[in-house]
């Protein structure tokens, strides 16, 4: 007998406790407290910062745990969240100049003021799984460089010095940067607000165009001028005081790549640039996100838009993955009425045909289907 | 009492709900052009802005939405204050860069093609005009259609501006462009969306 | 900044703040200036998933006042999840009274139905809608789209439906099909199947459209012409059923097929589950209504 299903309330309740006790897992082992995540799942935690759109560690620690680790998921949580928050105002634009740097490297010169500051890295870690991590076991104090701070100048400017590299953005001066948290998107888009939805952008989205462009799929000869890591202020300007109001300071990752350019009618041949720029650190997002901005500045610069990376509406109408993830999970909802009139149009037309193709065959058919 | 203290009072008693009743009766009659949705006076702006138009631009007007105020209004130091402290709206430089403009005396208001119309691709980016009228039913009759309306509708704002009906041909013509007008009554709204046709009586 | 434990008390009325609100409130009056067309709007990230409503959710909260009863649904029916979970968001965080009854509800958000019974005025309906650009599966560019609507140049459309007829004999779009809104703009329904298009043409209920990861609203004012696109000589036509409805014997509804058992028994039944409980409430009896059973057993 069939009764039309009931109780919809009562199944999500059970099924949210189910999820609670599984995500909690075996009661005999200690809960994960927020600061353990924070501090030994720093990575994890800077990519939720970084795509969630909102810079608090402990919020992000939260959103893992809640998620069970699933990232995408912790960082919709975040997104969520921050998306209540009120708008206080905007801060001035960082100065990465001035990063209290702790790592930085230059693919395209040997030695360079600053010098190269390797820094927290997995680079040159044989990828062997540690028992020693396993068994819990003390870890050494790192060294530490008791020397003053060196200007670390950017490697931008050193190559804007010999105006060897095309100048840093064109945006004309009143241009207030938008924001895509607040105004609907519109394509073409300026830059500014490309890289905005690149930084927020799927990591892993971004690294497989990435890596499509250096497979040939608008190739665009990157090097990497520069990746840097590390602190920068954050300040704010209040009508009412005559200095900017310091807030603290924010870790970033910014990677700068040089890209080779021949010139056009418009430009010298000169070195062109992407930009990337994330929370916390992560270069391997930082990177990709300068590689798929400078393959997307390809109409700007007068080049052929022949490949995806190039292509801004697909870029970034497909980089968000809390959209991403919602609208392909949206096909495990009921789609029974819609399904129910296409199954109407393939009985009739399936029934069409084989009365077109075997006229005798076809009653027999239906007869036993029926 | 000065321009300060002014400023200050006379906004929603209750933002949220107060915002949330005043939006439904705009909906409401641009949905249903003709119909006047009755509304409390939820808000006490300085004069000569009424409180139907001072709560419609409560409830909508914001710092993402430039605004224009007609000369009896621009006039008013203690008018601009009050928006300013309750919206945070910044002044539109020119009628054509307003999201709204707010006019409180309709029957000396520039044209409406003064205004803007928004583009092809997006005609939406046009000006929605509020316009401050005492009635809908002592001016000269107006019979809508379109949109909204079932059959037709009769309505006879009082103040309207000079050769409004055949401003509002034209702007008809330019459609999808065009302005909408909110009319903002002493107890009421009522809306003229860009769909709505309009014949004088008898014509 | 230490995350508290949260409490409907931090949250706004209807979940929103009130500056997007008013953005989405601007957006919507658009909307209904300009039927059809589709109003670009800063969508925000809800508490539930892009693609599972978050439109029509925004549309809901920005006009939701305490006096509204909601009527929340999901193919039709109020019991399914997504519908009772989105009722159940807006109960705790708007605290409004909700209702299966479609007469009685004075804001209905749905997913791919329109109710069978028929609509009023002064009622409002929100869909929800997954891809709002009814061109988009013929030009993936929103850049190309924009300028089509701009230019009124609906021709690709009207390509695409005839290559169905040349094909397969018929227009093979049974959902989501494109009607035209005032003689104007071509509009996309939402995945209504097309059974519900004819309910959309002068509904006298207004009818506001939230697309939440594409950032879309659009309306439909009441009392305005909502036509379906068709050719002449293959003129538009919704589905029909062979049988009524197993539960309540209703015929000219849009019914769901439920399968039985194994062996290709199914049966069908009424998609919108208040119009057939409202049936059988009044009598009304399908061959295989649990009381029509009763003397079998």
């Amino acid at each position: 007998m069939y009764v039309a299903v009931k109780g919809g309330e009562a199944a999500i309740a059970n099924a949210h406790s189910l999820l609670a006790d599984r995500r909690r897992g075996d009661r005999s082992v200690p809960a994960l407290r927020l600061d353990q995540i924070v501090e030994q799942l720093a990575l994890g935690v800077d990519r939720v910062m970084s795509e969630g759109s909102l810079y608090d560690r402990e919020l992000a620690a939260l959103a893992i745990v809640q998620a069970r680790g699933d990232l995408i998921e912790a960082i919709f949580l975040v997104r969520a969240y921050r998306t209540t928050l009120p708008r206080f105002g905007y801060s001035k634009a960082i100065d990465t100049a001035t990063m209290l740097v702790e790592r930085r490297v230059s693919a395209t010169y040997k030695d360079l003021p600053g010098g190269q500051l390797l820094g927290p890295t997995f680079d040159y870690t044989h990828r062997l799984l540690d028992p020693e991590l396993a068994a819990g076991g003390d870890v050494a104090e790192p060294l530490q460089r008791e020397t003053e701070t060196q200007a670390m100048p950017r490697v931008s400017a050193i190559l804007a010095r010999e105006g060897l590299i095309e100048p840093d953005g064109e945006m004309p001066q009143d241009h207030v940067p938008g924001d895509i948290t607040r105004e609907p998107l519109e394509f073409p888009m300026a830059r500014d607000i490309r890289l905005q939805a690149l930084s927020r952008g799927d990591e892993g989205f971004l690294l497989a165009l990435g890596y499509s462009t250096q497979r040939g799929y608008a190739r665009n000869h990157p090097f990497v001028g520069e990746i840097r890591i590390g602190e920068v202020e954050l300040e704010l300007d209040v009508p009412e005081l005559p200095f900017a109001v310091p807030l603290g300071t924010v870790r970033v990752t910014e990677c700068q790549m040089v890209n080779q350019f021949k010139g056009s009618a418009k430009a010298p041949p000169q070195f062109t640039r992407g930009y990337g720029l994330v929370f916390g650190q992560s270069e391997r997002k930082a990177m990709a996100m300068a590689l798929c901005d400078r393959a997307l500045r390809a109409s700007e610069l007068g080049e052929d838009v022949v490949a995806a990376a190039q292509d801004e509406e697909f870029v970034i109408s497909h980089s968000d993955n809390v959209q991403a993830t919602g609208f392909v999970e949206h096909l495990k909802l009921p789609h029974y009425v819609d399904f129910q009139a296409e199954l109407d149009l393939v009985r009739r037309m399936h029934a069409e045909y084989d009365a077109r193709e075997n006229p005798v065959k076809a009653d027999d058919k239906r007869e036993a289907a029926e | 009492m000065d321009i300060a203290a002014q400023s200050i009072e006379g906004g929603f008693a209750d933002p949220v709900f107060d915002a949330q009743t005043v939006f439904r009766a705009v909906m409401d009659a641009m949905a249903r052009p003709g119909s006047l949705q009755s509304l409390p006076a939820f808000a006490r702006p300085p004069v000569p802005f009424s409180a139907t138009a001072g709560a419609v631009a409560l409830a909508l007007c914001d710092n993402d939405t430039p605004l224009w105020l007609d000369p009896a209004l621009q006039a008013s130091a203690a008018i601009k204050s009050w928006l300013g402290f309750h919206t945070g709206a910044p002044l539109a430089n020119t009628p054509a860069d307003a999201h709204f403009a707010l006019i409180a005396a309709p029957a000396e208001m520039m044209a409406l093609d003064g205004f803007s119309q928004g583009t092809q691709d997006y005609p939406d980016r046009s000006t929605t005009l509020i316009l401050q009228v005492s009635d809908i039913a002592s001016g000269a009759p107006l019979l809508l259609e379109g949109p909204g309306i079932e059959t037709s509708a009769t309505i006879a704002p009082a103040q309207m501006p000079r050769h409004f009906v055949e401003q509002w041909k034209q702007n008809i013509k330019r459609f999808p462009r065009g302005v909408d007008i909110i009319l903002a009554t002493s107890d009421g709204v009522a809306c003229l969306p860009r769909t709505t046709r309009i014949k004088t009586m008898g014509a | 900044m230490t995350a508290q434990p949260t409490d409907i008390a931090t949250y706004n009325f209807a979940y929103l703040d009130e500056q997007t609100k008013r953005m989405i409130r601007r957006a919507i009056l658009k909307g209904i200036a300009i039927p059809g067309y589709q109003v670009p709007f800063a969508s925000r990230e809800m508490p539930m998933p892009y693609g599972w409503g978050t439109g029509g959710v925004q549309v809901t909260a920005s006009i939701i006042g305490p006096d509204d009863v909601l009527k929340v649904i999901d193919q039709g029916a109020d019991d399914t999840t997504n519908a009772v979970s989105i009722r159940a968001f807006f109960k705790k965080v708007a605290n409004v009274a909700v209702t299966t009854y479609t007469a009685s509800a004075t804001i209905i958000q749905t997913r791919h139905r329109i109710p069978e019974h028929p609509l009023t005025a002064g009622q409002v309906l929100v869909y929800q809608v997954p891809i709002p650009e009814p061109l988009r599966f013929l030009e993936p560019r929103e850049t190309e789209t924009r300028k089509m609507h701009a230019l009124e140049e609906y021709g690709l459309m009207h390509v695409k439906l005839y290559e169905d007829i040349a094909r397969h004999g018929r227009i093979a779009t049974t959902y989501a099909y494109p009607v035209k809104v005032e003689g104007r703009y071509v509009m996309d329904p939402s995945p209504t199947p097309k059974f519900d298009n004819p309910k959309m043409h002068r509904s006298p209920a207004l009818q506001l459209f939230g697309a939440g990861r594409e950032k879309r609203i659009y309306a439909v004012p009441p009392f305005t012409e909502v036509v379906s696109l068709d050719f002449e000589d293959h003129p538009f036509e919704v589905q029909t059923f062979d049988q009524p409805c197993a539960l309540c014997a209703a015929e000219n509804v849009y019914l769901d097929e439920v399968i039985l058992d194994d062996h290709g028994g199914h049966m069908f039944v009424c998609s919108d589950t208040d119009h057939c409980e409202k049936r059988r409430e009044e009598g009304h009896r399908g061959h295989l209504a649990p009381e029509m059973m009763e003397p079998a057993r």
